[in-house]
């Protein structure tokens, strides 16, 4: 049981790296992360420039920077859309049962059958490739697993003694579900969320890395692979660098998430 | 048997309704007038109107769904807007590219990852499940396209063994053809074999806490015996269901592998296509990757008795 508390705290310190950066970023750069300097082409990493130059001369360190600010944004307005939309299907189609609930489903499984990332690309698609678009299209993408999943608990909550007792002592459905049932339906939301933020800022980097994400010069850690890769012999930082934020910040996020699991799931208590 | 063969048959047969409405309707959304888009700039109003009738859009939506739906079930796919090629025969051989690097690299990565995991759980709590399941965090937490570079650089680049650019098909030369295969496929199993060690691992854990693995121990079974004869079946289960979650993810997700290792794979054709806004081609890959991703969890599911038999019977 205690290594894996460890874990957790490991991973809650990556994330909150990840967090200050992002918030550090939002104020003060070393340098301006856009600005073009042709004498400091692909310098390689050291005074002034901490971790390098890229291919025109932009601060590295500086535009990591601002994409970490990117990734966590991007991360946060995605999960936020899967979690307020999702839960509110599951809560309606749990609550509802009968047809509603059947139709629901329906559509909601007929989603989760498209495969990972390929829903968000053919709904990137339709918003076009910016910012914007992946919110959109990874929130749409994620929302059907939250449904799932408060539906799930939903389900199971509403057949227990202290919901029939809200009932009985004269509230109303709606006020149940929202004082009762939600807030029971708040850990595996919790435990969902965490693991969603993480998927989100893999895969905005990996659309940013494909050329679908936030379009260059606004810097991400995917875009900056991307632009990277022709580089990467003469100036291995550039290769190197962007995609240690992103899998320093996955790891967290994963040690994270184990451990709220461990914590907020009573099924997996007294596995681990 | 019989009943639970059809059963599942039957329950994959609404998802694929939906999963085709779906795709049709994603297409429809998308800004802009097709027909326009298709002539050009330089199109007569006459000119869109006549494509448009040509491409069926001036009727309604559920009769353009039935027209197209049955266009699909005929195997015509439309075709492509860029250069006018059919887009089934596109999408299938891509999806043979995309489908050799991933059905090999699953398979790899569940022959290395179940046996980890599974020891993992036998020791648990030991240095052994502690490394096993660290290393296999530390794998999944790596993003493919960042490991496939890393691999590229030093595989390719520093020690010069493998190739770097381009992709020969197996059909063609079968070493040259293996050789840019290694590195995708490496690439791959890195990664996967951590999400399966600690799916593999979990679902262990939860079988050896059962009294049948007690009493198989009392029996005085060696623990071998016990591991991978009494305990396997068991824990096998949701791991081959991963399996197929997995496989069928991948070739969804396998763009951005492709990407790297420029290869003419399925993902790279979708991507390509979004580029160039050719969407007859985009709505081939979307509808064909789901179909196949529901008919490999289909397989998965059947499979699933000769594991555990348990599932018939419910």
């Amino acid at each position: 049981m205690k290594r894996f508390t460890l874990n957790g705290m490991i991973g809650g310190v990556l994330v909150s790296i990840l967090l200050i950066v992002a918030a550090i970023g939002l104020f003060w750069t070393p340098f301006d992360p856009m600005k073009l300097s042709f004498t400091a082409r692909l310098a390689a990493p050291g005074a002034p420039h901490l971790l390098g130059t890229d291919e025109f001369g932009r601060d590295v360190l500086s535009r990591l920077m601002i994409g970490a600010r990117a990734s966590v944004w991007i991360g946060c307005l995605t999960v936020g859309f899967a979690v307020v939309v999702g839960t509110l299907i599951g809560l309606i189609s749990g609550y509802a049962r009968g047809w509603i609930d059947g139709i629901i489903m329906a559509i909601n499984n007929a989603l989760l059958a498209f495969p990972g990332i390929l829903l968000a690309l053919g709904l990137l698609a339709v918003f076009g490739a910016n910012a914007y678009g992946i919110i959109f299209a990874l929130g749409i993408a994620y929302t059907p697993s939250m449904a799932r999943v408060v539906r799930g608990a939903v389900l199971s909550l509403r057949e227990r003694e202290f919901v029939e007792a809200s009932k009985i002592m004269g509230n109303g459905e709606i006020y149940t579900m929202l004082r009762h049932i939600l807030p029971n339906c708040l850990a595996p939301i919790t435990v969902l969320a965490t693991s969603m933020f993480g998927w989100a800022i893999l895969s905005e980097s990996a659309l940013s890395f494909l050329g679908l994400g936030v379009p260059p010069p606004a810097p991400t850690w995917g875009n900056m692979l991307a632009a990277g890769r022709p580089f990467i012999e003469q100036a291995v930082w550039l290769g190197l660098f962007p995609g240690l934020c992103i899998a320093l910040t996955l790891l967290g996020i994963n040690l994270l998430g184990d451990a709220l699991r461990d914590k907020l799931d009573p099924r997996m208590r007294g596995l681990k | 048997m019989i009943r639970f063969i059809l059963n599942r048959l039957l329950m994959a047969l609404p998802t694929v309704v939906i999963v085709s409405i779906t795709v049709f309707a994603l297409i429809r959304f998308i800004p802009g007038d097709p027909a326009a888009l298709m002539l050009g700039d330089m199109a007569t109003p006459d000119q869109v109107a006549g494509m448009r009738t040509e491409l069926g859009l001036d009727k309604s939506m559920p009769e353009q769904f039935l027209v197209w739906s049955g266009n699909v079930l005929t195997g015509d796919f439309g075709r492509s807007i860029v250069n006018d090629e059919p887009v089934l025969p596109l999408v299938v051989s891509r999806f043979m590219v995309s489908a050799e690097i991933v059905i090999i690299a699953v398979v790899l990565a569940s022959l290395i990852a179940v046996p980890a995991g599974m020891i993992a759980a036998w020791r648990q709590n030991s240095w052994t499940d502690l490394v096993l399941v660290g290393t296999a965090t530390v794998l999944l937490s790596i993003p493919t396209f960042w490991l496939g570079l890393l691999l590229l650089l030093f595989f390719g680049l520093k020690l010069g063994w493998l190739p770097v650019l381009g992709y020969v098909s197996i059909g063609d030369n079968v070493v040259g053809g293996l050789l840019y295969l290694v590195l995708p496929i490496m690439t791959l199993v890195i990664h996967e074999a951590g999400v399966l060690i600690r799916m593999a691992r979990a679902s262990t854990l939860e079988v050896l806490r059962l009294d049948y693995i007690t009493h198989a121990r009392a029996k005085g079974l060696s623990e071998s015996a016990v591991l991978w004869k009494h305990a396997f079946k068991n824990a096998f289960g949701p791991t081959w269901t991963m399996i197929g979650l997995i496989l069928g993810n991948l070739l969804g997700g396998i763009a951005v592998i492709e990407t790297v290792f420029t290869i003419p794979g399925l993902g790279r054709l979708m991507v390509d296509s979004i580029f160039q806004r050719d969407y007859p081609v985009i709505q081939g890959c979307l509808l064909f990757v789901a179909l196949s991703y529901v008919v490999v969890n289909l397989i998965v599911d059947l499979l699933y008795p000769l594991f555990d038999p348990r599932v018939v019977a419910e």
